[in-house]
Order: structure tokens, then sequence, then C-alpha cells
């Protein structure tokens, strides 16, 4: 590549947008090497995600159900399938509860946190780096750790049974309790009467061991969901709370009436962030509760893996692994073009 | 100076989340220099009778070889994701071309994608070039993967560094190497180190591809030999407690000394760099 070549007064004039003829036209040795140096990554970046998205929605649409691959097609029997299948469903309901627990945890401890270290408090940096460490650590280490601290019969059963407050001890991660509205209930009788009687049902329960997984998760992203308020905070002008509080506004009411309005890009950025996060969860619930009891803490990813790689599924693994990536598209998609587009204006 | 109740009230509570965010480590600490006899589901919060390091010993033992592993697949796959991403992020804010914008729109997308979707093919692929089941083929695997989150910090890196000093270097008559070595690359260190830390953190910890990737425990990472540790039955807790120490040791140690970088690798992550 001749990357030595003498430059024109072209290429010395600046890049601004330029029109595809107009591009050509300027395809000096230097544009030409620039290309040459993108290029390797834009195909790894093509064979490697987008090829094998493909590739993997063409197993999901075929019969392969054992070691020996076969890509005979069978339409979306493989989707039917899964979404009949009874670990499925419960992965979905689990899904949803642990991203909707999850998030809202998240945002709720994150922001506490960064409004109580705004208030310029000595040792921030200390406190932050506490907040922040597990972030650093492998969520394999965190599920082992939080697997020992909610073991039912140790951990934070005991501190709460030293502190008195032993009505408060749970099962934790082994309760097989899906807590639902059961369709003899007044309410259930309710739904049955507006033909929503099958909500009244535990595939649209709460299973208790999933709060477990939440505890841990939390513990570990807060400090970054904290991170992002706490710089959120700092851009606000101080003119702005100050005036506030000269009009007697109460701290909370700051916060609440300023400064959450103003950091609704943070609060979006952390909420995709996270709940893209929840939807592909899979490190922690393999090192700390596995399927759980009756798949009350299965999930997606953990499905996926042992259908896949343990059962030889492969057609209904990549199946269930097209479903992962079409939700989290729906929530990653638009939020790419809102900051790619958001950036372009600044 | 007397403090407030105000100001009583808020580093109460901040020291009382400090206290629970650092619970697990206490855990991890007190049962890792506990005994075997000491150890006991009803005396976790317990501090050891004494400092022992038996149960470090013990999991070192058994995690060394996966150390090992880790470090060998980590220091190579870090160091050339640092220089792709560098590359990359040059031309992308240096030498635009058209149609880089949406280059960067799906470049950026492979950061979020459930890696499931693409285990399949991966593993198939690996095989087929005898990749599959060695450390290389991992390394090559985070190097790929790792493309969109060190370009996109890169990029927003060098969108810092005023184009007018390219602009007067290819005036000059430098060529595009030249300037990258001679002006992007000397100031590029603080941008080294923050994708250096992200890639050696994110691949340290990374379980999924360590445990589909390989399958032979003596290739195997320290997060899948740290899984097998605390999954088996015989092994006690003091040891697998110690395991999860060690095997979080180097990400923790690179935290507490380079923290300030890891935070910006974090924020460039949610894509606000």
């Amino acid at each position: 590549m001749d990357s030595e070549a003498a430059p024109t007064a072209e290429t010395a004039r600046g890049l601004p947008r330029l029109s595809v003829p107009h591009f050509i036209r300027r395809l000096t040795p230097e544009r030409i090497t620039s290309l040459a140096l993108i290029v390797p990554s834009a195909i790894a970046v093509a064979v490697f995600v987008y090829g094998f998205i493909g590739w993997s929605a063409l197993v999901s649409v075929s019969a392969w159900d054992s070691v020996t691959p076969d890509y005979s097609f069978v339409g979306l029997d493989n989707f039917k399938e899964l979404f009949n299948n009874f670990r499925f469903q419960a992965d979905i309901r689990n899904t949803v509860v642990f991203t909707l627990l999850f998030v809202t945890s998240c945002l709720l401890i994150g922001l506490f946190l960064a409004a109580l270290l705004d208030r310029h408090v000595k040792g921030e940096g200390f406190f932050r780096s506490i907040y922040l460490f597990p972030m650093a650590i492998s969520f394999i280490v965190t599920g082992v750790a939080w697997r020992w601290l909610l073991a039912p019969r140790s951990g934070v059963n005991l501190l709460l049974d030293h502190a008195g407050l032993g009505a408060l001890k749970q099962d934790w991660y082994t309760d097989p309790t899906v807590v639902h509205i059961t369709s003899d209930s007044r309410l259930g009788e309710a739904l049955h009467a507006v033909g929503l009687g099958s909500l009244a049902s535990p595939h649209f329960g709460i299973p208790l061991a999933m709060i477990s997984v939440v505890i841990a998760a939390t513990w570990q992203m807060s400090g970054f969901v904290m991170i992002l308020y706490l710089a959120g905070l700092r851009a606000i002008p101080e003119e702005l709370t100050e005036a506030a509080r000269v009009d007697g506004a109460s701290e909370f009411q700051v916060l609440r009436r300023i400064a959450l309005p103003l950091l609704r890009p943070v609060t979006l950025s952390a909420m995709i962030i996270l709940g893209h996060v929840s939807l592909k969860i899979y490190d922690l619930v393999v090192a700390m509760t596995q399927r759980g009891p009756g798949f009350a803490t299965d999930v997606p990813a953990l499905f996926m893996v042992e259908t896949t790689f343990q059962g030889s599924h492969f057609a209904r693994g990549a199946a269930i692994s097209i479903v992962m990536l079409l939700s989290i598209s729906v929530l990653v998609i638009p939020y790419l073009f809102w900051s790619l587009r958001r950036e372009a204006r600044v | 100076m007397t403090l407030s109740p105000t100001r009583i009230a808020i580093y109460t509570l901040l020291f009382v989340f400090a206290a629970l965010y650092l619970m697990p480590i206490y855990v991890l600490v007190v049962t890792g220099m506990k005994s075997f006899t000491e150890v006991g589901l009803d005396r976790m919060w317990n501090f050891p009778s004494g400092l022992r390091f038996d149960s470090f010993q013990e999991a070192f033992d058994s995690l060394s070889k996966n150390m090992g592993n880790s470090f060998r697949m980590v220091i190579p796959a870090t160091i050339a994701s640092c220089f792709v991403g560098s590359i990359n992020g040059y031309i992308l804010t240096k030498w635009r071309f058209p149609g880089s914008d949406i280059f960067f729109f799906f470049l950026l997308f492979g950061m979020f994608i459930p890696y499931q979707s693409i285990l399949i093919p991966l593993v198939q692929t690996l095989q087929h070039i005898h990749l599959y089941g060695s450390l290389w083929g991992l390394v090559l695997t985070h190097v790929i993967y790792g493309i969109p989150i060190t370009t996109l910090i890169f990029r927003n890196y060098y969108a810092g560094v005023p184009t007018e000093l390219v602009e007067a270097a290819k005036i000059d008559g430098a060529s595009i190497i030249g300037i990258y070595t001679r002006i992007l690359f000397p100031l590029s260190l603080p941008g080294f180190v923050v994708v250096a830390i992200w890639q050696f953190t994110s691949i340290w910890n990374d379980f999924l591809f360590a445990s589909t990737v390989t399958s032979n425990p003596n290739t195997q990472p320290v997060t899948v030999a740290l899984n097998n540790l605390a999954g088996s039955y015989i092994v006690e807790w003091n040891v697998q407690m110690a395991g999860a120490l060690i095997a979080a040791l180097p990400t923790l140690l690179v935290y507490v000394f380079l923290g300030r970088f890891f935070m910006r690798g974090l924020m460039a992550g949610a894509l606000r760099g």
C-alpha cells in the first residue's frame, strides 16, 4: 500500500460529508489506505455478528435436533413448540419479573446514592469506589457469594435471627412459591367474569425465588446507575437548584421537580442498559441458583445453553436465541438511533 | 465544626450502604480464613479463630492452572483489542467515509446482542478452523466481539483530539500511517488504559464463551473452574469462598489502583462518553 504518497490539495481541505461521486474523485491512495485499515474489522463484524445471526436464524427454522446438523426447513415449528413449552413459558415470566424488579431497584438505589453523594460529602471518592466495586467482579463470583449469603439456614437469615427479626426470614432461592391470583379468589373470579381468567394462573405470578437473584444483581449493578446519575446531577446548573431551595423547596422536592426531569436521558440510558443486561442474564443464574425449584429461577439464556450444548437440540436452542435477540433489539435499536442522533446534534 | 442532624443522617446512610456493599466481601474473607471444622451454617458471621490461609492455599492449588489460562487468554486479547479499537477509532474520527455513521451504528449493535444468538455458528466455525477448545479460540472470540466497545471508546477519545492537528500534518505531507504513529498514538495513552482495563475486566469475568468454547478442564479459564469448584458438593465452603476471592483478585486489584479509568470505560459503555 502506497501510504507515503504526497497529499493532494484535495485531501488537505478537510473531509466534511461527501457525496459518493465526489468521494470517488477523491479516492486518493490515502483514502484507500484508510479503508483498508477498517475493512478487517468490518469483515469480522459482518461475519461474526451479522453472518452468524443469520446462520442462527437458519438453524432456528431447521430440523437440527441431534449432534449431526440437519438443515431441512421446518418453518416456524420450533418457535411454536417453544412457546408451548412449559419451561420456556416459565422463562418468559421469570424474565419479565426479573427485569421489572431489577431495573426498578437499581434505578431507585442508584439515584438515592447519587443524591446522597451530591450533597458535598467528605470522602465522596471513597464511598463511590465502595458502591461501584461489585461492577469489577464477575457474575460467577457474585453468584457464589450470594448463594451462601442467602442460604436458608445461614447468612442473611442468621442476621435477621440475631436482630430479633426472625419473622422476616425467607426461604430465598429455595422457595418454589409462585405468588399469583388464584382462580377461586374474589379477584380471580372478577377477572374470569371479564374474560381475563387466564391471568389468574402461575403463568402470570411472581416466583419468590427470583427475588434472591434480583438482590444479587442489584448489589452488582446499582453502583453503575449511581455513577450515571451522579454525572447527570453534576451537569445540572447549581443556580437552578439553589433558586428552588431559596424559594423553600425541600431536598426531596428539588430532586423530584427539578433534577429528575433533567435526568430523564440518564434514566433512559440506565433503563436500556440494565434492561438489556437482564434480558440476557446468564452467569449469575448459573452460579447462584441454576433452574431453581420448578424452574422458578430459570431464564432463556440458561435454557438455550443447556438445550443446545447438553441436549443437542440445536434448532430449539437457536430459536430461543433468536427470541432473545428480538426482544433485545426492540429495546436497543431505537435507543441507538436516539443516542447517535443526539450525538450528531451536539 | 458541628454536624447538623441532616449531615449526620447523610453520613449514617452512606456508611450503612457501604457496609451492605462490603458484606459479601466480608463473608468471603472471613469464611476463607476458617478451617473446615470452624465452618458452619450457623457461624457464618463469626470471626475466624486466627489468621489461617490453608483454604486459600487449597483453593489456589486447584485454581492456579486456570488462573494461568485466564492470564494467557486475557493478555493477548487485551493487547490486540486495544490496537484494533485504536485504529478503528482513528479512521472513524479523522478519515470519515460515506456511510461511516451507518457503519458505526451496525458496529455498535454488536455490543448489545445476546451472544447466545451467535453461539452455535461460533462453535461450529471454531471447530472447523481447529480453534475450538483452545485458548487462542477464546482470544479470537474476545477480540472480535470486543470490536464494538473498543472502537466506541477510542472514537469518543479521538473526537477530542483537534482535527486541525491532523489537517496540518496532512498539509505537511504526513501519511495516514504517519499521522497515526506520530500524532494520535502518542496522545492515546489514556485511551489505551481505559480500553485495556475494560477488556481485561470483561474478558477475565466472561463465563459464557469460556464455558462453551472450551470443554477441557486443562484449558478452561478461572471463571469456569470456580463455577465447577462451587458446584461440587465435596468441596467445603471455606475453600469455595477462598476460591471466589482468588478468582476476583486480579480485576479487584485493577479496580483499586485504576478505578478512575474503569469508570470512564463504564460511562462510554452507556454511550454517554
